[in-house]
């Protein structure tokens, strides 16, 4: 407790950093999944490739990942371009299957008759399939912004930033306290988010509530 | 007025769903569609607003061939009300009811204003404006279904089994309501069952059908009852044996000039009143008392 009070500058300088450098992953992946997923789910072809494509993308090891990203990318090898890209791509491996759930989780009949009524494609799309879609989008999300979280102190090895130096760091030194210090704070960002992401949902899917159904909990989600 | 022209539709998979199929639907009438599953009911429905597409001949609306329309803008002319309501889940009762309305680019106030006004229509209590539709009775739901297909003040409204998916005892409620409505509306209104006594109850006109959407009968419900044309359409009406075949048991009833009548199993159907010398026109009395205890036989 004293050490952290002693380099709460630190500790909390690497907080603040590990937030903003796994937001952006999350969101990319999000946005990168609502267009793929519903293309996975229209074609059994799209489907094939796309999750075939990211699930290859899923078993590339994380440190290749990161080493040899800047090569691809011409970044230099501590910018944490690297680690941000690397961190969109395992996400969006992960978001990829769920969104296409997610869209499969919608009722047909409700699109059909959505279009009886007159919703030109677009309009339904953007007011009744992605709504619809909108439970298990999230219930995905939450497991990739954990997942993100978690991933990013890894990055910790090859570029600046995050909590993940405190791991590094308390591993050379030899010093348990501050890697456990480490642990607790990227678990307690990952559950802020969660609460955070559960939020928005309540917010944006105000239905969800009122009409709760068990095809809609986390039980859909499948990793990987 | 609506036109089916010798349509036909094949579907991908080869099941030929209706074969050279033609009707007029006159205007500010209620044309129902009776007939046996899969005989291609929903089809000739869902051409009428383009959600199929006949694969020979055509359907026209007031003289225009509609595969010449934009057909956004034809469903939205168009009410369709479907059997298990087809509401939007994420839309509170007062948003579906004025969906279409809200596309169009109605500002959401003057929406829910119509909405409320609408539901008083149709029936429903205006505490249940702010709930989701999966907040509702079946009952309620089917009624939240009728007014979104008013929501336009369409002309045409097409209901496909609205009522198939709700208990009878509100069945003949939500009926009665639909008769009510279209005494005040008068809309032209295509209602596909396979419910014989709702096609007789709710229909001016009423088209019988076969495998392939082919016409057994139409006609007014006395038409068909006096005059069936088949032995088919006897079977499907239930004048061959069933309960409209109905006749004088021997058992008298306890007042002079009261008669109790049996269905075609020998159930009793009712009582038949007459008046001395007026034995001759008892025949057609029957029927219409038949037609009322099928109604409340259902209830
Ligand atoms: N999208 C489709 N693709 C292929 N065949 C279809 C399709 N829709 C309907 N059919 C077939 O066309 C025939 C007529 O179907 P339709 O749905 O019009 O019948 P229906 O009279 O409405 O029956 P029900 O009373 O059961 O609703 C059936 O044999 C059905 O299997
Ligand atoms: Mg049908």
């Amino acid at each position: 407790m004293q050490w952290l009070w002693e380099n709460r500058d630190l500790v909390g300088g690497l907080l603040l950093q590990h937030v903003a450098l796994s937001v952006p992953p999350i969101i990319a992946s999000l946005l990168v999944c609502i267009p793929l997923g519903r293309l996975a789910n229209r074609f059994r072809l799209t489907r094939g490739l796309i999750l075939g494509f990211f699930g290859l993308l899923f078993t590339i090891p994380s440190l290749a990942l990161f080493v040899t990203l800047p090569a691809i990318l011409g970044t230099k090898i501590l910018d944490p371009i690297n680690v941000e890209v690397a961190l969109t791509i395992y996400a969006a491996a992960i978001m990829v299957r769920g969104a296409a759930d997610a869209y499969a989780s919608v009722s047909r009949e409700v699109l059909q008759s959505a279009k009886a009524v007159g919703y030109s494609s677009g309009s339904r799309f953007w007011k009744v399939e992605l709504p619809l879609a909108g439970p298990v989008l999230l219930a995905n999300l939450r497991v990739v912004s954990v997942t993100t979280v978690s991933l990013l102190s890894v990055g910790a090895l090859v570029a600046n930033g995050g909590l993940g130096y405190l791991f590094t760091n308390g591993y050379q030194r030899a010093f348990p306290t501050e890697i456990v210090i480490g642990i607790v704070l990227t678990l307690l960002i990952a559950l802020i988010f969660d609460q955070i992401l559960v939020a928005i949902g309540r917010l944006l899917m105000p239905w969800e509530k009122a009409t709760r159904s068990p095809s809609t909990s986390l039980q859909r989600v499948e990793v990987g | 007025m609506i036109e089916f022209i010798t349509v036909s539709k094949l579907y991908p998979g080869g099941t030929l769903a209706v074969d050279e199929f033609s009707l007029v639907i006159p205007a500010h009438k209620t044309v129902v569609l009776v007939g046996s599953s899969g005989c291609g009911k929903t089809t000739l429905l869902r051409m009428i607003n383009r959600m199929e597409a006949p694969t020979g001949g055509s359907i026209e609306i007031d003289g225009e061939d509609i595969s010449k329309t934009n057909p956004v803008s034809l469903r939205r002319r168009i009410g369709y009300v479907m059997q298990n309501s087809g509401l939007l889940p994420h839309r509170k009762v007062v948003d579906n009811i004025a969906t279409v309305p809200l596309l169009e680019g109605m500002n959401r106030s003057r929406a829910r204003v119509l909405a409320l006004e609408l539901m008083e229509t149709v029936g429903l209590e205006a505490n249940l404006a702010d709930r989701y539709p999966s907040q509702l009775s079946g009952g309620q739901q089917q009624r939240v279904g009728v007014a979104r297909g008013l929501a336009t003040d369409p002309n045409i409204l097409l209901m496909d089994e609205p009522f198939g998916a709700v208990d009878p005892i509100v069945r003949s409620d939500l009926q009665l309501e639909l008769l009510r409505l279209q005494r005040e509306l008068g809309k032209t209104v295509v209602f596909v069952t396979h419910d014989i006594d709702e096609a007789f109850l709710l229909g001016d006109e009423v088209v019988i059908l076969e495998k392939g959407a082919q016409i057994a009968q139409k006609g007014s419900p006395e038409q068909i009852l006096a005059r069936p044309a088949s032995e088919f359409v006897a079977d499907f009406v239930g004048t061959r044996k069933g309960k409209r075949r109905l006749s004088l048991s021997s058992q008298p009833a306890d007042k002079a000039g009261e008669f109790v009548v049996v269905d075609g199993t020998g159930r009793p159907a009712g009582v038949l009143e007459l008046e001395p010398g007026e034995l001759l026109g008892a025949a057609s009395k029957a029927r219409s008392v038949s037609d009322k205890t099928a109604q409340a036989g259902d209830a």
